[in-house]
């Protein structure tokens, strides 16, 4: 099995700890993993702003780069979902819907295709998780506190295989952190708002860290807790899994 | 009444609404407790999505066949010994309710809740033509004392709290000052009404839901206002939304269990009024109105939308209406589904409203005929990037990110770029010219990307 490892732009850019941690953890697991040094973005921030036509030239880069592999795998629900909805090629339709077939979000790929049983990880933290909305409602990642249906969590059931963490309750298990890639700034008094809401609920519930499936929202937060003068850290969820 | 509310977008209305944050957060914790009801409501049917799904295909077959069940259900009515009028647009409806009202030599009349109205700004229109109307919802008398829109479709007050009531009402209905006994202020409105509904020779109402099969209506309300209004005035007039059909009775076993449990928690209105012909020597008429419900239902994208039937759970559960105030939305349907529902109205004065959200998903997942809300902000933004309604700046900025993201070399040395600057010369981008940096710290740049490092430290 030869999987292609997607790293966000932003990831790469600001985040390579949790980059690191998804290809280090993917080795350990045994996976063939291979990062396509000429991958840039997913084209998701234009799309969400309304320039979805502009998008062409990050579609042909990403199937040029990840056709080839057996499975793509991404930290990030967002980009990933985004892909998995909107990735298309004009002239080969058939090429993008294969793609974006074999294309995982990194925690299910770990339940669903590799099934892990357990981790060598140990954290002995109080943890906050946050759903990331496009992983968990887009991607199902997680049972939504909307729905009348049975609880489960792919990134919970790997938490739970993490020595002496202990994960917290939080008020309100599935709100927005307001990030939503441009209604940051667009929106700027009401996203900020919904960040320290957020940010708040971990605090107020004891949480030393923040985690998640995505490094976005977690840098929304991160930013309002570092202007807060927090001690509480974010960490992609990946680096507490890949922890010794 | 709503000429503050043209002028900007709710960006900036957000921002003022937010300049009080306990406000927002006395408004955030208000609609969550609703959201929450809700939660408790829904969980005790335990085939409650069955329910939804149910709910969404009898509204398919609907707007699948609207023409038919429309002529059916006029038959029928006009059977039962109703009178039916056809609006093409509010203008239409509004003169139709007027020549009613003048035909009879009527002056005043009660109105229940009908958001059809609002959206169609019949009472500043009645007024303007000398006419007195009183609106009987509680919530709704209150913002029409306050001279506002509603802020939400079901609870119109939901944005006052009660000692700012207790001062209209001292303004207006002669409460001693500073009274803000809820339990005071309804029955003090009680009596008013009383007097109200005992005078008035004419009622309006919304529909909630029309029979096809049989010609009635149906009026759901907390109050029994509608019942009062339309029970004692000669002449009642009804005003729908030509989605508002449902095909036969039955159906409404799965509206009404859906409507009240999602709305506010409650398994049912405490009347669900059905209305069917006129007692004798009245009279009853439908305005049936379509104002661009036909132009959304050709709109393939969006035709799901007509399925609402104006519970307002998309609001209750948004985390940006929860913190921006209904009014911010400067339309009167306001939250997630006045989003999808106003640019088809007029696209450039609605252009900002599907851009007002997260995109986090929450309001479909509580949509009790399971429109697609957050899928079609996305695609309004699409129709209406294509149709020009963004400021020339975006869309110079989103070109050059996509030459820039397009070119594995362009992104390495922007991203470069990026990072040196935001490490050496921070004051570059940790500024007031930077919306994020307001409330948020930018992430501190690592030495290299995520690249960089896989280039020295494999293979």
């Amino acid at each position: 099995m030869k999987v292609g490892l997607f790293i966000p732009c932003y990831v790469d850019q600001f985040y390579p700890g949790a980059a690191i941690a998804c290809l280090q953890l993917l080795e350990k697991l045994g996976v063939d993993v291979v990062y396509p040094k000429n991958q840039t973005c997913c084209g998701q921030p234009m799309a969400n702003s309304g320039f979805e036509h502009l998008t062409g030239g990050c579609n042909d880069l990403f199937i040029k780069n990840f056709s080839e592999f057996d499975y793509v795998v991404g930290p990030s629900g967002s980009c990933v979902l985004h892909l998995k909805e909107h990735l298309h090629n004009h002239d080969n339709p058939e090429i993008a819907t294969t793609l974006s077939n074999k294309l995982y979000e990194f925690t299910s790929f770990l339940t669903d295709v590799l099934k892990v049983k357990s981790l060598p990880a140990r954290f002995p933290h109080k943890v906050g998780v946050h759903q990331s909305c496009h992983g968990q409602r887009g991607l199902h990642l997680s049972q939504m506190t909307e729905l009348v249906a049975p609880e489960f969590s792919k990134p919970g059931s790997l938490l739970n295989m993490v020595k002496d963490i202990e994960l917290i309750h939080l008020n309100r298990k599935d709100e927005c952190c307001g990030f939503g890639g441009t209604f940051c700034v667009a929106e700027e008094a009401v996203s900020s708002k919904m960040g320290k809401d957020r940010v708040e609920d971990h605090l107020h519930n004891g949480a030393e860290y923040i985690t998640g499936v995505d490094m976005s929202c977690l840098m929304h937060m991160e930013g309002i807790l570092h202007r807060q003068g927090s001690k509480v850290k974010v960490l992609h969820i990946a680096e507490i899994l890949n922890g010794e | 009444m709503s000429e503050i509310q043209n002028t900007t977008n709710h960006a900036d209305l957000a921002e003022v609404f937010n300049n009080d944050e306990a406000r927002v957060d006395w408004h955030d914790e208000t609609l969550w407790w609703i959201r929450s009801k809700r939660d408790v409501a829904v969980n005790k049917i335990s085939n409650w999505e069955v329910l939804r799904e149910t709910a969404s295909q009898i509204k398919h077959n609907v707007l699948s066949n609207l023409n038919n069940y429309l002529q059916q259900f006029e038959g029928n009515a006009i059977a039962n010994g109703i009178i039916v009028h056809w609006a093409a647009d509010a203008t239409e409806h509004n003169q139709i309710v007027l020549s009613i009202l003048r035909k009879h030599s009527i002056g005043q009349m009660v109105k229940s809740k009908s958001m059809l109205t609002e959206e169609c700004h019949l009472n500043d229109f009645l007024e303007e033509n000398g006419i007195n109307v009183i609106d009987s919802d509680l919530g709704e008398r209150i913002v029409q004392l306050a001279k506002e829109m509603p802020s939400h479709i079901v609870l119109p007050c939901i944005h006052k709290k009660k000692e700012e009531i207790g001062e209209l009402f001292h303004q207006h209905l002669g409460t001693p000052a500073g009274n803000a006994d809820p339990q005071f202020l309804t029955e003090t409105a009680r009596q008013h009404l009383r007097d109200t509904f005992l005078t008035r020779r004419a009622a309006l109402t919304g529909v909630n839901f029309a029979i096809a099969e049989t010609g009635e209506f149906v009026v759901c309300t907390n109050e029994g206002n509608a019942d009062m209004g339309a029970h004692l005035a000669d002449v009642h007039i009804a005003s729908m939304g030509i989605e508002k059909i449902i095909p036969e009775r039955k159906h409404l076993g799965v509206f009404l269990r859906l409507l009240t449990r999602s709305a506010t928690g409650q398994p049912i209105t405490t009347y669900s009024s059905h209305f069917k012909r006129p007692n004798k020597g009245k009279e009853m008429h439908i305005i049936i109105v379509d104002n661009g419900r036909s132009i959304q239902l050709g709109r393939e994208d969006f035709r799901n939308s007509l399925k609402c039937i104006r519970c307002g759970a998309c609001m209750n559960t948004c985390p940006v209406y929860r913190r921006s105030g209904g009014h911010s939305y400067h339309n009167a349907i306001s939250g997630p589904i006045g989003s999808i529902l106003a640019p088809n109205l007029d696209m450039e004065k609605y252009a900002d409203l599907p851009f007002a959200s997260t995109l986090c998903g929450s309001c479909t997942n509580v949509c009790p005929v399971k429109i697609d809300i957050h899928q079609q902000l996305y695609k309004w933004r699409q129709v209406i990037v294509k149709n020009g309604y963004v400021p020339a700046a975006k869309t110079a900025s989103m070109k050059i990110m996509d030459w820039t993201l397009s070119s594995p070399t362009a992104y390495h040395t922007a991203g470069k770029a990026g990072r040196l600057v935001l490490e050496y010369a921070p004051f570059m981008v940790n500024n007031k010219l930077n919306p994020w940096y307001k409330h948020r710290d930018m992430p501190e740049p690592p030495k290299e990307s995520f690249g960089e490092w896989y280039k020295k430290n494999r293979k």
